[in-house]
């Protein structure tokens, strides 16, 4: 079975084709983020606009390097949500309309399910059960995935979410929008002990995240200092990054030794995070769990993991009806658990 | 001649075929309901037409102006399916879909189309009657507030679209007494059917582009504050 996969959910339009046999194929991406940066943020109207152009070249381009005739085709994977409407709709008209043409099944795919697959497209793969740790700009939460279509929510970010958090830190101490990557570089260079920032809720019970006091922390102590110079905007961007990270591995750590699961498993921008990558790996060790990581363009927003995803839930025989939407707010937990083909 | 023709640009969803000499057609009102219909519609349309997508010369497309999500399912599918197919789009004027429905419906050669385009402006273009039978662009289509439309042609007109709902006394007096205007209730959305001559012509002209080309024409391009 070989699925087209499309992402159009935010500022970035993915393309790839997913081969249940022989595996990704192939997948390309184009990013809107030059356009919206100069904004300090996503304008939905914009990037709707965008996709809309950037959608067709990229499934010829995407077709034509997999050497991917339409004949080969067995069905079409789209995000359906959550996400930005707008964006959303431009992925599933396309999607829904090239499946109806050629007569093949589409499939409108949960983005973060999405998310929590990506690590399947590496070597070697996750095996279920495994724990799932998702931080990206929209979410922070703490999954456990049972199976395809099975997550149980364990904890998340009860405002921003850890990427968000990064990007306002990086706006705040000037480094632009969208900034987070910029400020984790920038930390590289930071002294870990000159600043210390409390780690948000690892105190209290339970699995959920706080980020949105941690950022006015770093704001307050960002306009006391007398001399706001590189080294001091490094060395603030450490204290924070170092923050963030502690109190992921803090939870990752509660939640493994809780559920009693074997594997850890990344997914979402903020996975890209080397440091965080780093201090994960030292926790897996120190509890004999095995980690997974997607790739750093496998960890962002990308057409390969709704390829993926869709190719899973088409092989159980779900299937999308002929009119489609978009679905902007849409829970995981309400996934459903395909049935599995009776055709 | 096989073209296969889809509108969503505004509260009205529509699909049309033209089959050699065979017409078929389908429409809905919907406010937001748009994505849902259109397929289910086109496949519907195309069945009793016993018509493959691949069986198309062409597929049109509803360009706008209108409601920009509208637009943009309408180049999604409209691109999706001639991707497919392996055939061009031919992107036709929704003001031009007015314009050409009020010639074929009620004979008026001289049609000032309007639609609402919310935040006190509308879509606007003047139609008048060319050559076969094909209604034709005077000057261009713009956005502007109703206050500022202006008449390029000096002869009994009739307005149609729902700019005329929203606007219909400040038009008027935006255009003056020079030139009698009836405005016209029964033509108040575009509809896909009333787009197959023009896109016919067009494509025999040649105008028909491939289908990553086919985008849609928004007119309102001011979306960002303070830019």
């Amino acid at each position: 079975m070989r699925v087209l996969g499309i992402e159009t959910s935010c500022d970035e339009t993915g393309v790839a084709v997913y081969d249940l046999e022989q595996g990704l194929l192939g997948h390309c991406l184009y990013s809107q983020v030059e356009l919206h940066a100069q904004y300090g943020g996503v304008v939905p109207e914009l990037a709707s606009r965008d996709h809309i152009r950037k959608i067709l070249p990229l499934v010829r381009e995407v077709l034509t390097t997999t050497a991917t005739t339409p004949q080969q085709l067995d069905g079409i994977a789209y995000t359906a949500g959550p996400g930005l409407v707008g964006a959303l709709l431009v992925g599933a008209a396309v999607g829904r309309s090239l499946a109806w043409s050629y007569d093949v099944p589409a499939i409108g795919v949960h983005h973060l399910e999405g998310h929590l697959l990506a690590a399947m497209l590496e070597d070697p793969a996750p095996k279920f059960p495994f724990l799932s740790l998702l931080v990206s700009g929209g979410h922070t939460q703490l999954i456990k995935v049972l199976g395809l279509g099975q997550y149980q929510i364990l904890g998340e970010s009860v405002d921003d979410a850890a990427g968000e958090a990064f990007d306002k830190t990086a706006k705040l101490l000037g480094l632009g929008y969208p900034g987070g990557a910029v400020l984790a570089n920038l930390a590289t260079h930071g002294d870990p002990k000159r600043f210390t920032f409390p780690r948000p809720m690892v105190n209290r019970q339970g699995l959920d995240f706080s980020f949105s006091g941690l950022k006015t922390q770093v704001m307050t102590t960002w306009k006391a200092q007398a001399s706001q110079d590189e080294q001091t905007r490094a060395d603030v961007a450490r204290a924070f990054e170092d923050a963030v990270v502690d109190t992921l591995v803090i939870k990752c750590r509660r939640a493994l030794q809780q559920t009693h699961l074997t594997r850890l498993v990344i997914a979402g921008g903020v996975g890209a995070n080397q440091r965080l990558r780093q201090q994960l790996s030292a926790l897996a060790n120190s509890l004999k769990v095995k980690v997974f990581y997607p790739r750093p363009e496998f960890c962002t927003d990308n057409g390969a993991m709704i390829a993926y995803a869709g190719c899973c839930r088409l092989a159980a025989g779900e299937r999308a009806s002929l009119g489609f939407n978009a679905t902007p707010r849409w829970a995981l937990h309400n996934l459903q658990i395909p049935r599995t083909a009776t055709k | 001649m096989k073209l296969l023709a889809l509108d969503t640009a505004t509260e009205a969803c529509s699909c049309a075929l033209l089959c050699d000499e065979t017409q078929f057609e389908r429409s809905v009102m919907t406010t937001r309901h748009h994505a849902e219909l259109i397929l289910p519609m086109i496949d519907e349309m195309m069945q009793q037409a016993n018509l493959r997508p691949q069986q198309l010369d062409a597929v049109v497309m509803g360009c706008g102006p209108g409601s920009f999500t509208g637009l943009r399912i309408a180049c999604g599918v409209a691109q999706g399916i001639a991707f497919a197919a392996e055939v061009p789009i031919i992107p036709i004027s929704s003001l031009a879909a007015l314009a050409q429905a009020a010639y074929r419906d009620k004979g008026m050669t001289h049609v000032l189309a309007a639609i609402d385009a919310r935040m006190g402006e509308v879509y606007w273009g003047e139609y008048i009657l060319g050559e076969n039978k094909l209604m034709q662009l005077c000057g261009e289509e713009i956005v502007c507030p109703p206050e500022s439309v202006k008449l390029l042609e000096n002869s009994a007109a009739y307005g149609v679209g729902s700019g005329w709902m929203a606007y219909n006394t400040v038009l008027l007096k935006a255009l003056g007494t020079v030139t009698a205007i009836s405005v016209e209730t029964e033509t108040t959305y575009p509809q896909a059917s009333a787009m197959l001559p023009l896109a016919a012509a067009a494509f025999e002209q040649g105008l028909a582009v491939s289908p990553e080309l086919a985008l849609p024409i928004y007119l309102r391009n001011k979306v960002v504050h303070g830019s």
